[in-house]
């Protein structure tokens, strides 16, 4: 396949798959590590899971550029916000914020975000904010290039009121069905839980991950097969 | 909240020349002084809270409100060609962290209160107020003894008639500010004139 030069310059998106899902007592955001330009990966370690505030987290799927910069101002704007209010800011203010930049810049914004995070009058909340700046409250939602594979799966695994391991479990393995079938999601998996009382990030390297149907295991060189003693060489 | 409406002629219609303005669904004002400047304080207060619900996602906390009337007030008294405002505003809302009372004085001052009072007769109605036990009482309670005050501190000898107008926000109102119902305000009132009398009575 030729790579030409425009592919070098084409704009870094993050295919991605990102989720966030409610539990009892908090939140779990979820999403792959790839960004690419082209087909070209040009980070496969991203963090795409981006802090707004302490209690806040943001989930950005689409133009790497855009929901970087519409981070950043909510970001600003929040910051102001918990100063002026004495207290740290609603994930329902928070996600108002990023869906007003979407939507009053539709024209020029390619980015589909998940804002998710916990305060002490509402708890755990997801909002989703897609493509063209609708905000909708979800108890769990997902985005991004990868999210088409999982819609079914959501429909079949999701259920109200797991508790936070379900919910990482569930999360983990959300991401990684993805990343299996999506050539624009892979690399890590990355999951930020927020709750009552704090924070915590984790990190799922490649090889902690299951294999899916037709996955190989790793292995050093397909050579090695050759040595391996096999009745069945090749099946013609 | 209640406000004590000095009548200044037979001719005007009951209800008319209304005092306390309803600033949003869950907060409203009760103003004492130039009733010009009050209108002013009013309309920038419903601004601003619509203002802030447009960019926000919700209704603005009282607190917030008070800050962003005050700082207008205050803002007043920064300029030689500006004078400052010639009224008081107690404004009283229902919001998340439950029911708030503030009140801003034309020198930009905002505090919460548990219990506030502007106008001529203050010095005696905040006595009163002193003297009740306001985190025993439910708010239709409280809107009987605010009637008692307002009849009680009203000076016979030298004002005229008056008209009591009431608000409230509670939950009983479905934390939404609005005029206390009629027959509630009748009860107030005539709890109110039987204070009085047996207090003449002594």
């Amino acid at each position: 396949m030729d790579l030409k030069m425009e592919d070098f310059n084409a704009p870094h998106s993050m295919g991605t798959t990102i989720i966030g899902v409610t539990y009892n007592g908090g939140v779990v955001l979820g999403a792959d590590s790839r960004t690419s330009t082209g087909v070209y990966v040009a980070n496969r370690a991203s963090d795409k899971i981006t802090q707004l505030t302490d209690n806040v987290y943001l989930c950005r799927s689409g133009s790497a550029a855009d929901s970087q910069t519409v981070s950043d101002y909510v970001r600003y704007f929040l910051h102001q916000h918990t100063i002026q209010l004495g207290q740290p800011a609603t994930v329902k203010v928070a996600a108002n914020l990023v869906r007003l930049l979407s939507y009053n810049n539709k024209n020029f914004l390619q980015t589909g975000m998940i804002v998710g995070g916990w305060d002490k009058y509402e708890g755990g909340k997801i909002y989703g904010v897609p493509l063209g700046g609708t905000i909708i409250e979800q108890p769990f939602a997902i985005g991004g290039s990868g999210s088409s594979y999982l819609y079914g799966f959501f429909d079949q695994a999701w259920k109200e009121g797991m508790t936070k391991e379900e919910a990482e479990q569930l999360v983990v393995k959300a991401v990684s069905l993805a990343i299996a079938r999506d050539g624009a999601s892979g690399g890590v998996v990355r999951t930020v839980t927020i709750n009552s009382e704090g924070v915590s990030r984790k990190f799922y390297p490649g090889d902690t991950l299951p294999l899916w149907h037709e996955e190989l295991e790793p292995q050093n060189s397909l050579l090695d097969m050759m040595n391996v003693a096999s009745p069945e060489p090749m099946n013609m | 909240m209640g406000v004590e409406k000095l009548i200044a002629s037979k001719m005007m219609l009951p209800g008319s020349n209304r005092r306390i303005h309803s600033v949003h669904r869950h907060s409203g004002m009760a103003v004492a002084g130039l009733a010009a400047d009050g209108r002013q304080i009013v309309t920038r207060a419903k601004s601003e809270a619509t203002n802030y619900e447009s960019v926000y996602g919700e209704p603005i906390p009282v607190k917030e409100l008070a800050q962003r009337v005050a700082s207008y007030v205050h803002l007043c008294t920064l300029y030689w060609w500006l004078r400052p405002f010639g009224c008081g505003v107690i404004l009283g809302g229902y919001d998340r962290d439950g029911p708030q009372l503030y009140m801003i004085e034309p020198s930009g001052i905002s505090y919460r209160y548990f219990g506030a009072a502007i106008g001529k007769g203050r010095q005696a109605a905040k006595t009163e107020i002193e003297k009740l036990k306001l985190s025993e009482m439910t708010c239709r309670q409280g809107v009987i003894e605010v009637a008692k005050i307002i009849y009680g501190v009203h000076d016979e000898a030298k004002d005229k008639a008056f008209e009591l107008e009431m608000s409230w926000v509670c939950d009983e109102s479905n934390r939404q500010h609005q005029k206390v119902p009629d027959e509630l305000l009748e009860e107030a009132k005539a709890a109110a004139r039987a204070a009085l009398e047996e207090m003449d009575a002594d």
